[in-house]
């Protein structure tokens, strides 16, 4: 996501800013390096700044999971993005107020630049024929540039230099303090309570604004509502996640269990279980790399759940997809050569039992090097069995029934075209040749019926009937019913 | 103009508009709107595009402000009475992709009753299940709505509407992109509904179909061109009026309006 290629950029340039930023991460009050050590001192959560790290990242985690799922599926995600950029500003007022971190005063200062923002864009998008990413964009970059203005200058003064501001630019979790955390846990608990309170009303005007109107809900209150709850979420996580990456805490757990689920209270928890792992998990990587700033690391962590429902999604990811179609286009392939042995077989009107290889591969035009290794396919997947001796292919039960079944597919199909849809006799073939793998065997009934049982084709060749499948292969019937389907051996 | 002569004098007015102006963007699209609804009775709404169709209803309900008039539901404002209105919106407004399944969205009909805070309870589930055997739509309660033909999606929100057992129906296309087995499915059941003494106003595109489907059409074009019953309505002077000869010096107006309005702001 964007804000993933971002940390890279931005921590790249801003570290010539401020090299304060870095250097400072790294004379934490940490001072083992022996990775196992610290793993175990994190882990094991005896360490009580530890401990408060762990509370506040799981706090971050469910308040942004809980929103997230509305910011996606209210398309407000660039909003977020603007909202956690233009109070930066603020941030840098609270500060100025009393000259120190002061979590109730960077809160309320950040907050009203928050809400200055939004107003901001609301009065470029109503006054202007601009549209509303121009007025977010805009919006973003400006107050973001008067937001580094301001630091610049408080890092300049003879206090700024050990103040940790610039902790707010790429979040420091460790940098919680009590007060931070009290913060952080009513935001939450109001945000857990509201949106437990009102999901129907979130869900239904974030569905169908217009019906929800109809029915008399107060739509736009309720979307003021989300965006201070938004507002809020931004604010209390900067400390642990920077004002540059705390939106990519709304949008990716929620993006993330969007593609797991189906159901909005599924995306709910879904998205606060990735919001808590993302969180924790970012706060353990900083750790371990001796304090670096935890926002990039909780934004990679939240990647990386994503990453995992992108490719591993059941329904929805790539590799279960691609799976999907390779044994999709597998089975269209083996269908393929099946009709082409029922044909073979039906050119010699059903005399012979099995076809030879050289027959297959003139049928299919390839040559014996392509038409082996399918054979073997074939033999693997139990629809035909070779006899070596002979040098024959022969159909199993189930071989025969998937043959039989797509060449009545095909010629029905080519039969609907001509009959029904008064296609030109030349042009059924290419259509009947996709379609013969995916009729159903209640559509085939439909068929059958709308063309009167008609049993022969347009080119005059018989239709086979799903009685002629059941009976298996007309030779094994007549001449030699013990040995018709040659066993495996 | 045409008087509704024949409203039931006894019953409450289903719906009663009075010299209604809206205007998008200080741009009228309705102009001067006297309209009262007779209760039970299936109505059609046509017009040619941009006739204000869709904003009719949308300001019946308050989603569009008007900028004169006023607009009563069973003699009271719409705010009072948003319960006895059902909504059917075009399927386009919203996004199909949304996380939820057919069962979530008719159990949203039942959210206008149940009003803020309170949960939807076995009961609502109940009436929301029957509405959806209603439009045959049962089996796919389950089903996520991405995974919905035109049709099917189309019988949701009509189950939804159902589900807020209403006594006044405005419906925004609901034959529109759906195919034949739905369309006459939908058409029963506005029958159906006719016959239980509720009033429906349905916006239709289709002028053919139109004669057969309403009891009465109210013929829109930026302006009311006639309401009546549709044996009597509909006749090739008025459609003529309707559909042909654009009222240009209407539209001019109201462009020169914004053009005005622009200018003082």
């Amino acid at each position: 996501m964007a804000a993933t290629f971002r940390i890279v950029f931005v921590l790249a340039l801003v570290s010539g800013f401020f090299p304060q930023v870095l250097e400072a991460a790294k004379i934490g009050d940490v001072t083992e390096t022996r990775v196992i050590e610290q793993m175990f001192r994190f882990l094991s959560l005896k360490d009580p700044s530890v401990r408060a790290t762990v509370i506040g990242t799981t706090l971050l985690g469910i308040c942004c999971g809980l929103l997230g799922p509305f910011i996606v599926v209210r398309r407000l995600a660039l909003v977020g993005d603007t909202l956690s950029h233009a109070v930066l500003p603020g941030v840098a007022m609270g500060f100025l107020w009393n000259m120190e971190k002061d979590p109730l005063a960077i809160f309320i200062g950040a907050s009203l630049a928050g809400l200055i923002g939004a107003c901001a864009v609301n009065l470029i998008k109503q006054t202007t024929h601009l549209k509303e990413d121009s007025a977010l964009g805009m919006v973003l970059a400006t107050f973001f540039a008067v937001g580094i203005c301001m630091m610049t200058m408080i890092q300049r003064l003879p206090t700024g230099n050990k103040s940790g501001i610039d902790k707010y630019l790429f979040g420091q979790a460790a940098a919680m303090n009590q007060e931070d955390l009290i913060l952080l846990s009513v935001v939450t608990t109001v945000v857990l309570l509201l949106v437990f309170l009102f999901y129907k009303e979130f869900l239904v005007t974030s569905f169908d604004a217009g019906f929800a109107r109809s029915i008399g809900f107060p739509v736009n209150l309720i979307h003021y509502l989300l965006m201070l709850l938004l507002a809020f979420s931004v604010v209390v996580s900067l400390q642990a996640v920077g004002v540059v990456l705390v939106s990519a805490m709304l949008i990716t757990p929620a993006a993330a269990a969007y593609l797991l689920t189906d159901r909005m209270h599924r995306m709910l928890i879904l998205s606060v279980l990735f919001g808590v792992v993302a969180g924790v998990g970012g706060a353990f990587l900083s750790f371990l790399s001796n304090n670096l700033p935890t926002g990039p690391f909780m934004v990679l962590s939240a990647t990386a759940v994503f990453l995992a429902a992108f490719f591993f999604s059941p329904r929805r990811g790539l590799i279960p997809r691609w799976w999907r179609q390779r044994s999709q286009t597998q089975r269209i392939c083996r269908e393929n050569i099946l009709k082409a042995i029922y044909h073979i077989l039906e050119a010699g009107e059903f005399e012979e039992e099995g076809v030879t290889f050289s027959e297959l591969s003139i049928r299919r035009n390839e040559d014996l090097l392509e038409v082996r290794p399918q054979i073997l396919d074939l033999e693997k997947a139990d629809f035909v069995t070779v006899s070596k001796s002979e040098n024959r292919i022969y159909f199993t039960p189930d071989g025969w029934q998937t043959a039989c079944s797509i060449v009545r597919n095909h010629r029905l199909w080519e039969l609907y075209l001509t009959n029904a849809v008064h296609y030109a006799a030349d042009h059924v073939h290419d259509d009947a040749e996709k379609i013969e793998h995916v009729l159903e065997e209640e559509t085939v009934r439909q068929l059958e019926k709308q063309l009167n049982y008609e049993r022969r084709d347009p080119h005059g060749k018989p239709i086979p009937t799903f009685a002629d499948i059941e009976k298996g292969l007309p030779t094994a019937r007549q001449s030699r019913p013990a040995t018709g389907y040659m066993s495996k051996s | 103009m045409m008087d509704s002569s024949k409203n039931d004098s006894g019953e409450e007015c289903p719906l009663e508009i009075h010299d209604l102006t809206v205007a998008y963007h200080k741009k009228p699209v309705l102009w001067g709107i006297d309209l009262k609804i007779p209760s039970g009775n299936l109505i059609g709404i046509i017009g040619p595009n941009g006739s204000g169709k869709s904003t009719l209803i949308k300001t019946v309900m308050g989603m569009v402000p008007s900028s004169s008039g006023w607009v009563k539901i069973f003699g009271k404002s719409f705010r009072k009475n948003a319960c006895r209105i059902g909504y059917v919106p075009q399927r386009e407004s919203v996004d199909w992709d949304f996380p939820v399944n057919v069962l979530d969205v008719v159990l949203m009909g039942r959210y206008g009753r149940l009003g803020l805070l309170r949960r939807p309870k076995r009961d609502d589930r109940e009436v929301a299940m029957q509405c959806l055997d209603k439009v045959k739509m049962l089996p796919f309660a389950d089903r996520q709505i991405a995974n919905l033909s035109g049709g099917q999606q189309q019988r949701v929100f009509l189950a939804r509407a159902l589900a807020q057992e209403s006594d006044l129906y405005l419906m925004d296309e609901p034959f529109s992109g759906v195919d034949a087995a739905t369309e006459s499915a939908i058409i029963e059941l506005l029958h159906e509904l006719k016959d239980q003494g509720k009033t429906l106003l349905v916006v239709h595109h289709d002028l053919p179909t139109a004669k057969n489907y309403f009891d009465m059409l109210l013929l829109l074009n930026m302006r009311l061109v006639a309401f009546g019953p549709t044996e009597e309505v509909f006749n090739y002077d008025l459609l003529q009026k309707t559909y042909g000869g654009r009222l240009t010096i209407l539209s001019e107006v109201a462009d020169e309006v914004r053009r005005h309005a622009e200018a003082d702001s």
